[in-house]
């Protein structure tokens, strides 16, 4: 009977370290990539504006950040920044949202110029090396990420955004 | 209360025992009435065939089967010869994205081929799966065959029942007056052969090469922690394999080393066999061009501390180097390799400000096509404005100049030419072979002179801790194979029952080496030579055939 019992115990060990094994392992597949996702707490970084200026992420801890990666040659980017442009002329008096934008890996020039052409305000951050770019493993762009007060991702977009109107509702859900 | 089968001999088998674990008696009926036993596994009580009671016992005896195994590795191979059709995701050409890739170029199969997984197959979930049930097969057959087999070979009697001997295949019957001399004869030429030989009562058991029946066991053994070495590979630092492209002058993270590795390429170097080459002369100009050596000088930084992310880190040099085919980088378990290159990409363009008329130049600018510089002053009173610059330039749906991508491949620009006799300036279009002027007739022009190349370095990032566990695997399953291959168990029993000596032979393979044995052994001794009963079984059935 205890040999039975024994055995019992033992099968079920084997089967369950195999099932935990590789469990485990296609864990691991689906996570190789640490796509930042929501519910993800974003990672922190330190980049420079156009004009120079350091922004870090910490810092709006308590705000609603709204996070866009873009580049000038984008054509579906392009088509979303009059209305992130338009949003933020709304809210920039306000103290508890943050528009922010990551280009990816373009040089001022190409930057400024596009700003110039658009009549674009809202903030840009340079990401020269595409550090956080590969940290938030962005594949489409644009991407946008809505961050809480906590820093949490609570949204992302991953295609051109429709209208300043989606783009406002998105804010209002992540506001403090 | 567990069903144990007490045989005549006194020795209580488990369930399902087939032949008894300590005298060979035959315990089931098909068994005793079959001309010749079925000596697999020693007639022991293989447990799957026993115990299925609770769902892990169910689960237990099918992974138990061995066509279950044999099915599983089936599908195995028919899933690695799928992921051979079209090529794995890592083989696609640089820069094609896989997601676009398979479609555009193989069609609605290739679309189905990447949609299941068969482009990264071996990080494929269900190809995972497949290997983790091939893994729990190996371990339950083993285990369900190894135990009572070993257990049946422990237990096993020199004395061996009357109808265990009689159903060998070798068996053979001498009469003599003259049993213990022969049997001493017998004992000699066996020790000369090298088997153990354990005597009771007059009767006799020699063995030889028992260990090789644990080969297939040891060979799983070794395939369990191959499985392992693999499954280990997508465990965070165990293994590495990342690809870094670098142009020369530029310094970037050493990707897979989680920031804490920056490497700067100084200089990338093809060299070729010199064409008047004494040595090689003859093959050189069959062969043309050969290359002798592909190197990147760098150097190899580590950053501070942990730094956040974007931030610029602060570098402390490790080392210079030069990184050669096969001559990787090594440093804290990590290996950089040179695996590629691409020669002379645009990095500078330079222009000069020409009047069209006279065709005198008014100084030259160079611009860099990663960072470009919005104005470029050529003193006395001539400077030149760069109104928009396009590294990849197309023009767009609406006829416009744009860019595709932020890589120099067609760049183009647009000048503003300011000069004494134009100060609002002259706008010109400039791209490859391409000199327009878009808002009327200029007086100015810039013309093309010369261009800046870099070459970029392709590298391999690599660190694997799990490739000495696949030896140790490998080496592990080849022992087993050995063990297995070369060796046979080969047994034989003489018992003495009056004026009777009762011989029988069996062996797990290679019945040829037993029975070269057994014929050693006879003329030695003085035995009566014992009959191969299958080789007879078929003799006979040949002659019926013919009769």
């Amino acid at each position: 009977m205890a040999d039975r019992k024994k055995r019992l115990i033992i099968r079920t060990l084997i089967i369950l370290i195999l099932v935990a094994a590789v469990g485990f392992t296609i864990y691991q597949i689906f996570n190789k990539k640490h796509v930042v996702e929501i519910g993800d707490t974003a990672p922190d970084f330190i980049l420079t504006d156009v004009h120079g200026k350091k922004v870090h992420l910490k810092d709006f801890r308590g705000k609603a950040v709204v996070l866009n990666f873009w580049a000038t040659w984008c054509d579906p980017c392009k088509r979303e920044m009059p209305y992130i442009n338009k949003v933020y002329e709304k809210t920039k008096n306000q103290k508890d949202v943050v528009i922010l934008a990551v280009n990816i890996k373009e040089s001022k020039f190409a930057v400024e110029n596009f700003l110039n052409r658009y009549h674009i305000k809202f903030p840009v951050l340079m990401d020269k090396k595409g550090d956080v770019m590969d940290a938030y493993n962005i594949v489409p762009i644009p991407t946008t990420f809505f961050i809480d007060k906590d820093g949490k991702v609570v949204d992302k977009v991953t295609e051109t955004m429709p209208s300043a109107d989606y783009l406002q509702k998105k804010i209002e859900k992540i506001k403090p | 209360m567990s069903r144990e089968i007490i045989c005549e001999c006194g020795h209580k088998n488990p369930e399902g025992t087939i032949l008894c674990e300590a005298c060979g008696k035959p315990l089931t009926d098909d068994q005793s009435s079959k001309e010749l036993l079925n000596m697999r596994y020693e007639g022991s009580a293989r447990r799957s065939q026993t115990y299925s009671r609770t769902p892990i016992d169910k689960i237990w005896n099918f992974f138990s089967s061995v066509k279950v195994g044999i099915t599983l590795i089936i599908l195995v191979l028919i899933a690695i010869a799928i992921g051979t059709i079209f090529p794995q995701d890592v083989y696609i050409p640089a820069g094609a994205d896989p997601k676009t890739f398979y479609k555009e170029q193989y069609g609605v199969l290739g679309e189905i081929y990447k949609t299941l997984g068969f482009d990264h197959l071996y990080g494929s979930w269900w190809f995972v799966i497949l290997l983790g049930l091939l893994g729990l097969s190996i371990i339950v057959a083993s285990i369900d065959r190894f135990i009572p087999l070993h257990r049946a070979l422990r237990n096993q009697k020199i004395v061996r029942h009357d109808r265990f001997m009689k159903k060998q295949r070798m068996y053979g019957v001498t009469e003599t007056d003259d049993g213990a001399q022969i049997i001493d004869k017998a004992r000699i030429a066996l020790k000369e052969r090298r088997y153990n030989i354990r005597e009771d009562n007059g009767s006799l058991l020699a063995e030889k090469g028992r260990f090789s029946r644990w080969g297939p066991y040891v060979n799983h053994i070794g395939l369990i922690i191959v499985l392992t070495a693999g499954m280990l590979r997508f465990f965070p630092g165990m293994y590495t394999h990342e690809v870094l492209w670098l142009k020369e002058g530029e310094t970037a993270k050493l990707p897979g080393t989680h920031g804490e590795y920056y490497l700067k390429n100084h200089k990338f170097i093809l060299e070729t066999y010199n064409q008047n080459n004494k040595q090689y002369e003859k093959s050189l100009k069959r062969a043309g061009t050969v290359a002798k050596n592909y190197q990147s000088n760098v150097t190899l930084y580590k950053t501070s501390d942990h730094h956040v992310l974007g931030a610029k880190p602060e570098l402390h040099k490790v080392e210079d180097a030069g990184i050669r085919v096969n001559a990787p980088l090594e440093f804290n378990h990590y290996q950089v390799f040179q695996a590629d290159y691409r020669l002379n990409e645009f990095n500078k363009m330079s222009f000069k400000l020409t009047n069209k008329k006279t065709k005198k130049s008014f100084g030259k600018l160079s611009v860099d096509l990663f960072n470009p510089k919005k104005e470029y002053d050529l003193g006395n009173g001539y400077r030149v404005k760069l109104i928009d610059y396009f590294p990849d330039f197309y023009f767009n749906d609406k006829g416009e100049p744009a860019s595709k991508t932020d890589v120099p491949e067609n760049p183009a620009f647009i000048f503003k030419m300011f000069t004494p006799d134009h100060p609002k300036g002259e706008v010109s279009f400039v791209a490859i072979k391409t000199n327009l002027e878009p808002l009327g007739k200029n007086d100015y022009k810039m013309t093309f002179a010369g261009v800046e190349t870099k070459n970029v370095s392709g590298f391999v990032i690599k660190k694997d801790w799990t490739l000495w566990i696949f030896f140790v695997g490998m080496i592990i399953f080849l022992i087993g194979v050995g063990q297995g291959m070369y060796w046979n168990h080969r047994r034989m029993w003489l018992q003495r029952q009056g004026n009777t000596l009762v011989f029988a032979g069996h062996t797990n393979k290679n019945w040829f080496g037993l029975k070269k044995d057994i014929r050693f052994v006879v003329e030695k001794s003085g035995l009566s030579e014992p009959v191969d009963r299958l080789e007879q079984k078929s003799l006979e059935k040949e002659r019926e055939i013919q009769a």
